[in-house]
C-alpha cells in the first residue's frame, strides 16, 4: 500500500514542530529556513495552512530536470532529488506549479520533500494530527466519516 | 551549547552594532533569558538610573531551549528598568519572533544610549544595521510589520515594534511581535520609545548558529514532555480549547475574581466575557467570537485565542480594518477590560484588545487603570469636565473610548496612560490604587487567594501572576491542594513556585507548561540541550540566584520592605460576597515567615549568608 501525506488545515494550530522537525531530519538543524513542509498564516481569517509536496504522478519537476536529478522512489512514491547529480538550475522550481520544489542556496542545489524514505517526520511531530500519513487512496476517508456522522438515519418521528 | 554565544550590542547613540562573546561564566550561574538578560543589566545599569534615560539598557533576550523542539521553546524576553515600576522588568513573550533571532545565530541583544532619531533593527543573520524609521514612527505596531516586510520584499522577517503607546511612553507600553503576542508589562514599550528605537526585524536561516549538547537524548526529553503536556487536562484539553479563559468561571465561582477596582470579588457578568461564552454564537450574526486557537512557536498546548469580532458592534461598524480575525481575549485581558470596569460586553473587550495589540499597550494595566478611573467618578472625585466622557462602571463606551485614546494619546487617554497608581495620586486617592510596586494588579483577588496575595506583594516586578503562580495550589491543586485561606505552608510553597518560574523564564520555554511538567520533566531537556551538569538542585539554586539579583536591584534602586506590600483595600476591606467572604489579606502572618525561608532580615535584605551562598 503507497501512502501520503494528508493535510488537515482545520487541526493546524501554527506551532511549526514540523518545520523543526523537517529541517532536523535533512539539516540536524532547527532552523525552519530550511524546512520543505511550510506552514502558511492567514492572519485575517484565523487559518493556519501546512503545505508541501503533493508528489505528483506526472511530476513537472521532475520531467522539467534537464539532467535526471529528480527520481522516484517506486516504494514511497516520492519523487527524489538526487543531490550528486543536481546541477541548481532551479528549472524544476519553474515547472512545479505550487512551488514546493525550491532551491538551497548554501549547497547550490534544489530540495523538496522526499517523504523520508517512507517514515515522515513532519507527521511523527506534529502534535494535532494535521499532518497524517495515511494510505494513498484514501486520504479522503477522514472527511468522508465527518460527513457521513452528519447523516440523519433516524426515522421521522411525529 | 544551546546558546549561540554571541551577543549583539547596539549603542543607539552612535549607531553601531557589534559583536560581543557570551559571557558563558554567566551562561552557567543564571541559564538563559530571563536570569542572564537581568545579570547583564544589572551589571551595566545604574539601579537608581532614570528608565528613560539613554543611560538605562533595553535587552532582548532568548533562552537555551529557545528556537528547539522543546515544546514552546520559542520564547524570548524583554530586560530594562521599568518605567511603571521602578524596578527591575523583565517581560516575556511567545510568538514567532525569539526562535528567528536565534536562528540568525544571537542569545541577545543589548540597547544602549538613545536614537538621535527614529530606527528600526534589522538583522539578516550575522549582518545588523539600524535602518531609518522616521517613516514608521507614528504608525500602529500593525502597520510597522507590514512596512517592514513590504519594503524588504520579505514576508519571513519577524517583527517586534512599539505602537504609538510606546512612542508616547505610556507607562505601561508594550513590545509586540507578530502582531499579537507581547512582551506585556512593566512600560518596556516606553522604555523602547525613550530610545527612539521602533521595532526589531529579524531573519534567520542559519543552520549552525548552535548545537545540541546531546541531539539524541534531546529529542527523547522534548518527545516525552510533549507526551506529558498532551495527556495532562489542563495542557491537553482545557487550555486548546478555552485558553486561560477557561479561568473566568472558575474564579469567579471561588469568589476571587476582582470586580470593579476590586470593590467586589464576584462579577455578575463573568459569564458573558468567559472562555465558554466566546465559543457561543452571537445573536447579530450567528458566529462566535472564537474563530480556533493558536500556538506560539513550538508549542504543542496552543492556548493562544484567534477571535473575530461581530461586524455590526457599535465600536467598529464603520471600521472594516478591524472586521477580521486578530488575537482575542486571554483570561487576564478579558478580566481586565471586563471585570476590573464592570463590563460584560465581549465584542468591546476584543476591541479594546485589538487596539492593545495594535499600538501596543498592556490590557492588565490598561483596565485596571480604567477601573480606577471609574472609581474616581462614581466617588465625584473625577467629572465629566475633567475627562470629557461619562464613565460610570460598566460603561462599555468610556472602555471603547479610552482604549482608543490611550492608544493614540489623546485627552484623558494621556492620563490613564500613566496608570493607575499616578492616576489616584493625582487626585487624592492613593489608597484606590490596586498595585504592588505602582503595577496593577492581574484576575486573582489577593484576599480570596491567600498565597496570590503573598505572591504580589513579595514579587521583583511588582503585581503580577507569573512569577509565582500560587493559583495552582489554591484552586487547581497543583502540585498539592492547598485551601485558598490557609496561610500555612503559603511561604514555602511561594519561594518553592519563584524559584522554578525563575528557572523556566529563563530556559526559553513557557510557564504554562508547569500545570503539566515538574521539574523532573524540564530537566532532561536543559541537560540535553547545555553542555555541564544541570542536575534539578542546581536549577533551583540558579533559579533562587536570579531571584536574588533582582531583589538586590530593586533594594538598590531604592525599595525597601515597605513596598513588600498591598493596597488597603484588600488589608481592611473584607470580600462582600462568596466562598471567601468576610476574607482580608493575611500577609502580615506570611510575609516574615516568606523573608526567613529566603535567608533575608527582618527588613527584606538578602543576609551575608544567603548571599555568598548564591553568589550574588
Amino acid at each position: 500500500m503507497q501512502k501520503s501525506l494528508h493535510l488537515d488545515p482545520n487541526k493546524c494550530t501554527g506551532c511549526l514542530q514540523c518545520e523543526m522537525a523537517c529541517a532536523w531530519e535533512n539539516h540536524r538543524s532547527f532552523t525552519i529556513a530550511k524546512s520543505r513542509i511550510k506552514v502558511f498564516t492567514f492572519h485575517k481569517e484565523g487559518r493556519f495552512v501546512p503545505y508541501t509536496c503533493t508528489q505528483c504522478d506526472e511530476a513537472w519537476c521532475m520531467t522539467a530536470c534537464p539532467v535526471d536529478a529528480i527520481r522516484l522512489d517506486p516504494v514511497t512514491g516520492a519523487k527524489i532529488v538526487l543531490e550528486p547529480t543536481c546541477v541548481g538550475c532551479k528549472v524544476c522550481t519553474i515547472a512545479c506549479p505550487f512551488g514546493t520544489i525550491n532551491y538551497v542556496a548554501s549547497s547550490g542545489k534544489v530540495q523538496k520533500c522526499d517523504l523520508c524514505g517512507g517514515e515522515p517526520a513532519c507527521a511523527k511531530a506534529c502534535p494535532t494530527g494535521a499532518i497524517t500519513y495515511v494510505d494513498a487512496d484514501w486520504t479522503g476517508l477522514g472527511k468522508m466519516r465527518q460527513w457521513a456522522g452528519k447523516t440523519d438515519t433516524n426515522p421521522a418521528t411525529v | 551549547m544551546a546558546w549561540t554565544k554571541n551577543v549583539l550590542r547596539v549603542n543607539l547613540e552612535a549607531g553601531t552594532c557589534t559583536t560581543e562573546l557570551l559571557n558563558m561564566q554567566w551562561a552557567q550561574d543564571y541559564l538563559g533569558q530571563r536570569g542572564l538578560a537581568t545579570k547583564y543589566l544589572v551589571s551595566e545599569i545604574d539601579p537608581k538610573v532614570d528608565p528613560f534615560s539613554p543611560m538605562n539598557k533595553l535587552i532582548f533576550v532568548t533562552g537555551p531551549l529557545t528556537g528547539t523542539m522543546a515544546a514552546t521553546g520559542g520564547r524570548y524576553s524583554v530586560v530594562t528598568k521599568g518605567p511603571l515600576t521602578g524596578a527591575i522588568a523583565c517581560s516575556n513573550s511567545g510568538g514567532y519572533f525569539g526562535a528567528e533571532l536565534k536562528f540568525a545565530g544571537w542569545d541577545m541583544v543589548i540597547f544602549e544610549g538613545a536614537s538621535p532619531k527614529p530606527v528600526y533593527l534589522l538583522i539578516n543573520d550575522g549582518k545588523a544595521e539600524l535602518v531609518d524609521a522616521s517613516h514608521l514612527w507614528g504608525k500602529t505596531v500593525w502597520e510597522t510589520e507590514e512596512t517592514i516586510k513590504a519594503q524588504h520584499q520579505d514576508p519571513q522577517i519577524r517583527v517586534a515594534a512599539i505602537g504609538r503607546a510606546g512612542e508616547n511612553r505610556v507607562l505601561y507600553a508594550a513590545i509586540v511581535n507578530d502582531l499579537h503576542r507581547a512582551a506585556g508589562r512593566s512600560g518596556v514599550g516606553a522604555v523602547m520609545g525613550s530610545k527612539n528605537l521602533k521595532a526589531v526585524a529579524v531573519r534567520g536561516t542559519r543552520t549552525d548558529a548552535y548545537q545540541m549538547a546531546n541531539p539524541q537524548a534531546f529529542l527523547a526529553a522534548t518527545e516525552a514532555g510533549k507526551k506529558v503536556l498532551a495527556a495532562n487536562g489542563v495542557t491537553g484539553q482545557g487550555l486548546p480549547t478555552y485558553g486561560t479563559q477557561v479561568l473566568m468561571n472558575v474564579i469567579n465561582e471561588l469568589g476571587a475574581l476582582p470586580t470593579r477596582n476590586h470593590r467586589e470579588v464576584q462579577f455578575e457578568g463573568a459569564h458573558d466575557i468567559s472562555g465558554e461564552a466566546m465559543h457561543e454564537k452571537r445573536p447579530t450574526d450567528g458566529k462566535a467570537n472564537l474563530v480556533t486557537n493558536g500556538a506560539c512557536f513550538g508549542c504543542t498546548i496552543a492556548c493562544g485565542r484567534i477571535s473575530r469580532m461581530d461586524p455590526s458592534h457599535f465600536s467598529v461598524k464603520d471600521k472594516p480594518q478591524y472586521h477580521g480575525a486578530s488575537g482575542g481575549v486571554e483570561y487576564e485581558a478579558a478580566w481586565a477590560l471586563g471585570a476590573a470596569n464592570g463590563v460584560n460586553d465581549l465584542e468591546a473587550l476584543t476591541y479594546a484588545n485589538f487596539l492593545c495589540n495594535e499600538d501596543g499597550f498592556d490590557p492588565i494595566s490598561f483596565g485596571a487603570t480604567v477601573g480606577a478611573a471609574m472609581e474616581l467618578f462614581d466617588l465625584g472625585i473625577l467629572t465629566e469636565k475633567e475627562t470629557g466622557l461619562k464613565m460610570p462602571f460598566g460603561s462599555t463606551e468610556a472602555l471603547v473610548k479610552l482604549a482608543e485614546w490611550t492608544a493614540q494619546g489623546i485627552g484623558f487617554g494621556k492620563i490613564i496612560g500613566l496608570g493607575s497608581r499616578r492616576l489616584c495620586e493625582k487626585y487624592g486617592r492613593p489608597d484606590l490604587s490596586m498595585t504592588v510596586k505602582s503595577q496593577e494588579f492581574p484576575a486573582y483577588d489577593g484576599r480570596g487567594l491567600q498565597g496570590m496575595g503573598l505572591a504580589y506583594a513579595t514579587n521583583n516586578r511588582g503585581a503580577c501572576h507569573l512569577r509565582g503562580y500560587m493559583v495552582s495550589p489554591e484552586v487547581l491543586g497543583i502540585p498539592v491542594k492547598m485551601e485558598p485561606q490557609a496561610t500555612e505552608g503559603k511561604p514555602a510553597m511561594l519561594k518553592a513556585f519563584q524559584d522554578l518560574t525563575a528557572v523556566v523564564d529563563s530556559a526559553g520555554i513557557c510557564l504554562f507548561t508547569t500545570f503539566a511538567w515538574g521539574l523532573s520533566d524540564i530537566q532532561p531537556q536543559i541537560q540535553a540541550a547545555c553542555e555541564g551538569d544541570w542536575s534539578e538542585e542546581r536549577l533551583l539554586l540558579v533559579g533562587e540566584r536570579i531571584w536574588n539579583l533582582e531583589r538586590e536591584f530593586n533594594l538598590a534602586a531604592g525599595f525597601t520592605a515597605k513596598d513588600d506590600n498591598l493596597p488597603p483595600r484588600l488589608m481592611k476591606e473584607p470580600a462582600k460576597t462568596g466562598p471567601q467572604k468576610g476574607a482580608v489579606s493575611k500577609l502580615d502572618i506570611m510575609l516574615p515567615e516568606y523573608y526567613q525561608l529566603r535567608g533575608w532580615t527582618k527588613e527584606g535584605v538578602p543576609t551575608a549568608e544567603t548571599r555568598s551562598r548564591l553568589g550574588v
